[in-house]
């Protein structure tokens, strides 16, 4: 159901300003999303400063700061900080984004970084992501055959192969999934854009054969007709991938397949 | 305490295998409102003030009469999937949501009722 305010136990309140780094002549102010799931308290947002004279340029790069050196209780998911594994997605200046992939310059004023809208949180900026990837598993994302295996290699145009770009870079971020309106008040049943740019990644694949039954899986007023082209997904996008136009692909494959 | 896998939950009831039918539908009305709605505002601003006796005599026009019975249904249908759509977004507690669909469908069904008469009506009795 759409939820205008915050539940009670999600309503956030001013938390610790932890001070300035000593002799910093370069500061950037953080404030950042704090819920820890045992002290039995509401989510709050902590204040920070940056001594950007002894940091990288990227926002993750001010997060490991703060746990290195101000405070290593936060609580984040990072890997490969270079925008290819997706672990880092969080909400920063109000955009779903990759936080090694957004840099400070971008952002005027404080840094303000919350978890991924809409989720169940884990931990400070970690997201329960759980349903997210069932969905992705439910789209079958594998190739499906019926005829017997070539001895080599399932073979494929160039023509063909250049229809799955921009579509096999997607890294499921969640970004799109969790910036999208539809996906926060329908994420039990509406797929999302990320999955659904997932499907259609299989659907439009030449080599595939199951076409129809991944057609027939996605046909449902929740799993693919939530979207209503709000594009936000391919606003918040950190790989500039366009879900809104995989879906609308995906619809007008539904109406080719019965006129 | 929901014990059901995650992989479970998502694949629920399974597909509905519907909604493309109301997604076509939507645009076709859509379209076809287009050239109505356009007629439909010349035909205001033509008979704006103009006196009781002619305006009913050129809705009895057979073409007229048509076109505005054409309008009300593609309207109305477009009205009705409109709305389904965001009872279905926004309407979540079960019972509520059936009723409304209910609801939502009966008062397309009324209006239409209602309008197709008057233009019956003026079409043929005057």
């Amino acid at each position: 159901m759409v939820e205008l305010a915050l539940p009670k136990n999600s309503k956030m309140s001013e938390g610790k300003v932890w001070p300035k780094p000593e002799g910093a002549k370069n500061v950037r102010e953080y404030r950042v999303y704090r819920w820890n799931p045992d002290d039995g308290k509401n989510p709050s947002i902590d204040t920070y400063y940056i001594d950007l004279d002894n940091c990288g340029p990227m926002v993750l790069d001010g997060l490991l700061y703060i746990k290195n050196n101000i405070d290593p209780t936060l609580t984040l998911r990072r890997s490969c900080r270079e925008g290819i594994c997706g672990s880092c997605a969080m909400n920063i200046d109000g955009t779903n984004t990759l936080a090694c992939t957004k840099g400070m310059d971008d952002i005027t004023g404080t840094v303000k970084i919350y978890p991924l809208p809409h989720m169940p949180v884990v931990k400070d900026l970690v997201p329960d992501l759980t349903n997210f990837y069932a969905q992705h598993r439910s789209i079958e994302p594998w190739l499906k055959t019926v005829s017997p295996p070539p001895a080599k290699e399932w073979k494929q145009s160039h023509e063909d192969r250049q229809k799955l770009d921009g579509l096999y870079e997607c890294i499921l971020c969640a970004c799109c999934s969790t910036s999208c309106p539809s996906y926060w008040w329908n994420g039990d049943r509406y797929l999302g854009p990320a999955t659904l740019l997932q499907a259609y990644r299989w659907l439009i694949d030449s080599r595939d054969e199951a076409k129809g039954e991944r057609l027939d899986n996605l046909e449902d007023p929740f799993r693919l007709y939530r979207c209503h082209t709000i594009m936000n997904c391919a606003q918040a996008c950190p790989k500039g991938l366009n879900p809104a136009k995989a879906i609308a692909e995906i619809k007008k494959m539904m109406v080719e397949r019965r006129l | 305490m929901d014990m059901r896998t995650p992989l479970g939950k998502v694949r629920g009831l399974g597909s509905a295998k519907v909604g493309t039918e109301h997604f076509w539908v939507q645009r076709m009305s859509a379209v076809a409102m287009v050239p109505l709605a356009i007629f439909f505002i010349i035909f205001l601003i033509r008979y704006a003030g103009a006196p009781y006796a002619e305006v009913i005599g050129a809705l009895s026009n057979p073409i007229v009469a048509v076109l505005f019975g054409m309008m009300v249904i593609a309207g109305l249908v477009h009205m009705r999937i409109g709305m389904q759509e965001i009872i279905l977004d926004y309407v979540h507690s079960e019972g509520l949501k059936f009723l409304s669909l209910m609801l939502n469908t009966f008062f397309a069904m009324l209006i239409g009722g209602l309008c197709l008469f008057a233009v019956l009506k003026i079409a043929f009795v005057g």
